[in-house]
């Protein structure tokens, strides 16, 4: 490419006072002076997140309320900083849903650690695990910075999703198609 | 509170500094010195309601003077240096200005006080020149019009200096 | 009531006054500092510090106004800058280092004295400045003293031993003795014009704002309207003198880090701070008293002219006390406007290059206004003919 030399234009007499610029200057800033905030009152109001947003990792359930974690602890396996610490039990066989068998008896993700890469939600096989538009965490201290079951799925709420994997396999089961 | 303590206390003000001015070791606490002088002076001025040359001193002296010789100290960064011994010349003056101090204070004492001038018919309290601004310049403009003008040919005559010495002037043969 | 007041020894009345003014003057150049992170909030579009308050007072209905304009961030900042740790740097003078900021308030309060900010008329129908001391040199007393302020940035710089600050004080020393040269000569003409020949020679600024509160049409326009050049000139030197951008070369935190006080805390950095303030307000004051008719609430509209036809509605409108607070709203609400003016040219306008400023200083502004108060005083020789 043929570099162009553009002769620079001399300022006029006008522009070398400065005072029309100035002026030009002074004028816009006193038109944003009366006009309204841009900003959001944050701690109260928050920002329109999107939705494929990647924040703090959190837990869901399904709609019927169970929750889709059956603790596999591929997290736990795959997460790169080990944040996250699973303790798997058993689900008791008077539940209705004895059939998923297992769920977790305590999961912690230290979110000191956690650096939202969102291999756990990638790994996941029962889409129990989400990163979502949560993307605030703050605490006075260590332990508050850990988040447990209790929290992760009051943040996670319900993926509203009707797919039903566990019922279906139940409902096969019934109905003697064993596996 | 009379005006006679003020006098005493911005006196020795002024001669404490002045003294501080040549005494420091550190020049930009001279310069300060020299402030704190120049100050003293002005609240003199102000004793003797000469409260225009009192503005006029701050405002000059204080205020540009020693800022500009303010500027120049921290600019060739002085402290800290080696004194110079005192050259003949010098102590010689100085001998000279302590022998004249010491006539001006023997005669003060013998006399007992400098007599106040005598002016012919005036009853009314004398207006001191450097009080108003209209006394003062009017006086500028007319007796003392000679030494003003001989005074600011020779500031302009400095300036000149300045420039001459300070500015290189290549390729100008007539002003080398 | 009156009476009483006068009664007392004249020294107990002059340190009442001048108490009474430094405890206006030190709020105002505090609030000043509220008011410069609200106004630039609002022209970048936000709303600025809006939330401390102190939970003993948030029962108070209609609290929350003055939480929205910031004022408890405002005690909160000046109790911080009280309380917090005051460290004194190792590397530093010690003595200059402490004395800095003391010098910068000094004449950022002395220059008041002669600052007269009302009048009121006395029972023989005689307007009487309000006005610690009404001195014939008024004027130059300001000059003079707030030219001292510059001592305070040269020692704060050379005494922290640190080169950011030192180079900061280089520079403000440089400008301010520049620009006080274009200052003092673009007033000239202003003193020209009062100093009719055969009057009694004054440097007075309650004798300027009598000159502009004459009847008739050329003696009640405000100087801006007869001498806008002098005006302006005062106007851009004021700005230099005050370090206000675009000529804020002895802070310029771009470059500097944070100029002349760069090694200050805590409460020495806010006597700056607040000694910047204060001269502003000054600075702001004797402007309006020069060029925008002090006191006056209009221009051809005197106070004494206010006051009398308000006296048709409310018959207590001459008295001395009504007319004077009077004044001295008029007075202060000018002086608010002018320094919302230098809060929108600061946040509207970036710095100039140090090279510029002096250019500007020297090259321009001073030549300028020479030429400014040749133009004048042939003009006024003439007129006075």
């Amino acid at each position: 490419m043929a570099v162009i030399q553009v002769e620079r234009k001399p300022l006029s007499f006008l522009e070398r006072t400065y005072i029309p610029q100035i002026v030009g200057g002074l004028r816009t800033t006193l038109r944003h002076f009366f006009k309204p905030t841009v900003t959001l009152q944050y701690p109260e109001q928050r920002p329109e997140i999107s939705k494929n947003y990647r924040g703090v990792p959190t837990l869901v359930i399904d709609p019927n309320g169970r929750e889709k974690c059956v603790s596999c602890q591929l997290c736990e396996f795959v997460c790169p900083p080990k944040a996250i610490r699973i303790t798997p039990g058993e689900i008791p066989a008077d539940s209705p849903n004895a059939h998923v068998e297992k769920a977790p008896q305590a999961f912690d993700i230290d979110m000191l650690r956690c650096i939202y890469c969102g291999l756990c939600q990638e790994v996941c096989p029962e889409e129990a695990i989400w990163l979502q538009n949560q993307f605030s965490m703050s605490g006075y201290t260590r332990a508050e910075m850990v988040n447990n079951k209790a929290k992760l799925y009051e943040l996670g709420g319900t993926l509203p999703d009707q797919h039903h994997k566990w019922d279906k396999k139940k409902a096969a089961e019934a109905h003697g198609n064993e596996h | 509170m009379s005006p006679d303590i003020f006098f005493y206390l911005f006196s020795a003000l002024t001669a404490g500094s002045a003294l501080a001015v040549v005494l420091c070791k550190n020049t930009v606490a001279s310069a300060l010195s020299l402030l704190v002088s120049l100050v003293g002076v002005a609240a003199l001025f102000i004793l003797l309601d000469a409260f225009l040359l009192a503005a006029l001193m701050v405002f000059v002296y204080a205020g540009a003077v020693v800022a500009l010789f303010l500027f120049i100290v921290m600019l060739i960064d002085t402290y800290g240096g080696v004194r110079k011994p005192f050259k003949k010349a010098t102590i010689v003056a100085s001998g000279l200005g302590l022998a004249l101090l010491v006539t001006g204070l023997a005669t003060l004492a013998q006399r007992g006080s400098i007599a106040t001038p005598e002016f012919a018919g005036t009853t009314a309290p004398l207006v001191p020149v450097g009080a108003s601004l209209r006394a003062y310049g009017e006086q500028l403009f007319t007796t003392y019009l000679l030494p003003v003008q001989i005074v600011g040919f020779l500031l302009l005559i400095a300036m000149l200096g300045v420039i001459v010495l300070s500015k290189k002037f290549e390729g100008l043969e007539d002003v080398k | 009531m009156f009476d009483l007041y006068f009664e007392i020894p004249l020294w107990i009345r002059l340190v009442l006054q001048g108490t009474a003014v430094i405890l206006v003057l030190f709020p105002i150049a505090a609030a000043c500092s509220m008011a410069e992170r609200k106004i630039s909030a609002w022209l970048q579009g936000r709303p600025g510090p809006n939330r401390t308050l102190p939970p003993l007072l948030a029962w108070v209905p209609g609290i929350w106004v003055l939480q929205k304009l910031g004022i408890f961030q405002l005690a909160a900042d000046g109790g911080k800058f009280v309380f917090k740790e005051d460290p004194v740097p190792g590397h530093v003078n010690k003595f200059y280092f402490i004395a800095a900021p003391i010098l910068a308030m000094i004449p950022a309060l002395t220059t008041v004295v002669v600052v007269p900010f009302g009048a009121y008329l006395d029972s023989a129908g005689k307007l009487v400045p309000l006005v610690l001391a009404n001195v014939d040199i008024g004027l130059l007393a300001v000059f003079a003293v707030s030219s001292l302020g510059v001592y305070a940035v040269i020692l704060a710089g050379w005494a922290s031993n640190s080169k950011y600050p030192f180079l900061g004080a280089v520079r403000a020393s440089a400008q301010l003795v520049s620009y006080e040269l274009s200052m003092t000569l673009s007033v000239l003409p202003v003193f020209l014009w009062i100093n009719a020949p055969g009057g009694q020679g004054t440097l007075s600024l309650f004798d300027v704002v009598q000159s502009q509160s004459q009847p008739g049409f050329w003696g009640g326009a405000w100087f801006v309207f007869t001498m806008p050049l002098s005006a302006f000139i005062f106007l851009v030197a004021l700005f230099a003198e005050t370090n206000r951008q675009p000529f804020d070369m002895p802070e310029s935190e771009s470059d500097l880090v944070g100029g002349f006080h760069t090694e200050y805390g805590a409460f020495k950095w806010s006597l700056f701070f607040v000694a910047e303030y204060c001269h502003m307000v000054i600075g702001s004051a004797v402007f309006i008293l020069l060029f925008f008719g002090g006191w006056n609430p209009l221009p051809w509209v005197t106070l004494t002219d206010t006051v009398q036809a308000l006296a048709h509605i409310i018959p207590v409108a001459t008295h001395p006390l009504f007319m004077g607070v009077l004044g001295i709203s008029i007075f202060l609400v000018k002086i608010c406007l002018s320094i919302f003016f230098f809060m929108w040219v600061r946040w509207t306008l970036p710095r100039f290059r140090y090279d510029q400023v002096m250019n500007i200083g020297w090259k321009q502004l001073l030549p300028l206004s020479i030429a400014n108060l040749i133009a004048y005083t042939i003009g006024i020789a003439l007129l006075q003919k």
